[in-house]
């Protein structure tokens, strides 16, 4: 997927423009012993490659892409190790999953799923919260019958991108609202409108997969 | 609290990601409305579906051994540009031998604590976290803001069923803040916010659920965050902040030195 090509454009939470380069200038101080640097990338972010895998699978849909992106994600991880000050590891090495995904997305455009998403028309046709009270039906059946696993991870698959990497990272990997908003690059109050949004249309799938069966 | 503002919080109740009194307004409200709570339990039952059925994709061990090894050479691939190494520099060989004695008591201190650590503390442990978390992200630190300790001791007594020790730590370097309500461990709980130049420190305390145990201080870190944890005199004790391990001792020691 020539993701090594595309690297030099992901950026990377926290490395501001020329903060690269002043690192170099100043290597004495900044960089740190480059055992201690793998010994402190094993601690801060390898532990966390399933969250990192598990992410970009969901993001990717497809083992092969989930792998590159990955890879390249800890390799980018590594580098900027030295701008990384002790917050949440998995928080920002799923950012970095995140952006490298993005930038190989453009490159790939071609290939890939059409994203672009209108929230505007997600509104427009988003039923608004008295229809799920109207519609009584109770998604607890869904979820109690034998292919809820079936069912649930063909709701998530159907989700627009933008809300299901939002329920992913809360579901899935536990991140708060200020680690989504970090993450996907979002204000806080984009971060509850989309998992509303997201949960909404959740259900209103399972609620039809109900009235289906 | 009416329908529109308790649906408008719906995702923030689901998330934990509101304070106490908030969950509490939210907890009354359905109490009492019918129309509310369905929505709620759908939500619910979708929130615990998801986390339940929903495939977490696991890295293939080859995929994990191929990242070790790229990492590995990148390292060897690109030697110290003429730098020498560290230990070879003046300025660490000053500091070599008050690093390593700093490191190896630190190490030995953490290793002797990190024994007896229950799975029961390990889950409180996460609450304690969370609720940490949750301060930080809400504009409600703290109920009484004040650095005296003599407004924050007769506030959180009034509230709560015991009187925690609150003790302003200024000097020690770690100001009081103030103090708030929250809850933990199943029971309102009081929360002793401290100050270190940027970073917050909350110090949770409320009554042993065991009798008369007291329990050396444990070190454990979660998540990014230091946590401390110790029992001393029927009161349990939970220090937390993103403050790096030793100056957690240092604030715990400060605290517990000045009873």
């Amino acid at each position: 997927m020539a993701l090594t090509r595309v690297l030099a454009h992901v950026s990377v939470p926290g490395a501001k423009p020329g903060q690269q380069h002043r690192s170099e200038d100043q290597g004495e101080a900044l960089n740190l012993d480059e055992r201690a640097r793998v010994r402190r990338f094993e601690e801060v972010f390898v532990v966390h490659l399933d969250a990192a895998y598990d992410y970009a699978h969901w993001l990717t849909r497809d083992e092969r892409n989930a792998e590159d992106v990955v890879q390249e994600a800890c390799l980018r991880a590594f580098k900027f190790l030295d701008s990384f000050h002790g917050e949440r590891g998995r928080a920002w090495l799923l950012a970095i999953v995140r952006n490298t995904y993005y930038t190989w997305l453009k490159r790939n455009k071609a290939e890939a799923l059409s994203v672009s998403f209108d929230e505007e028309t997600m509104l427009a046709n988003g039923c608004e919260l008295a229809d799920l009270e109207s519609t009584g039906t109770s998604v607890d059946q869904v979820l109690h019958q034998q292919d809820a696993r079936r069912l649930i991870n063909g709701a998530l698959d159907q989700l627009p991108e933008e809300f299901r990497e939002v329920i992913v990272l809360r579901e899935l990997e536990d991140m708060s609202y200020k680690e989504i908003a970090a993450i996907a690059k979002i204000p806080l109050g984009t971060v509850m409108s989309r998992l509303a949004r997201a949960r909404k249309l959740l259900l209103q799938h399972l609620q039809r997969a109900q009235q289906e069966s | 609290m009416n329908c529109t503002d308790s649906r408008s919080r719906l995702h923030a109740y689901l998330d934990q990601e509101l304070d106490l009194p908030g969950v509490l307004a939210i907890d009354e409200h359905l109490a009492s409305c019918e129309a509310c709570k369905t929505i709620f339990v759908q939500h619910f039952a979708l929130q615990s579906g998801i986390r339940k059925h929903a495939v977490y994709y696991t890295a293939p061990d080859t995929l994990k051994e191929r990242i070790r090894g790229m990492i590995g050479r990148s390292v060897t691939a690109t030697p110290a540009n003429g730098v020498k190494p560290r230990w070879q520099q003046p300025r660490f060989q000053r500091f070599q031998l008050g690093a390593a004695v700093a490191a190896t008591a630190l190490l030995s201190w953490i290793a002797a604590i990190q024994y007896n650590t229950a799975p029961e503390a390990e889950l409180l442990a996460e609450q304690v976290i969370a609720s940490h978390a949750r301060s930080m992200l809400t504009t409600r630190l703290a109920d009484v803001s004040t650095s005296d300790e003599h407004t924050v001791k007769p506030w959180l007594s009034s509230k709560l069923d015991f009187s925690p020790p609150v003790t302003d730590l200024t000097r020690a370097g770690f100001p009081l803040v103030g103090g708030r309500l929250d809850y933990l461990d199943n029971r309102p709980v009081a929360a002793l916010v401290y100050g270190h130049s940027q970073h917050v420190i909350n110090l949770f305390v409320w009554p042993d659920r065991g009798s008369g145990r007291s329990l050396p201080m444990q070190s454990m870190s979660k998540h990014g965050y230091n946590v401390l944890h110790w029992i001393n005199g029927g009161m349990a004790f939970w220090a937390i902040s993103d403050l790096n391990a030793t100056e957690m001792k240092t604030f715990a020691e400060a605290y517990a030195g000045a009873k």
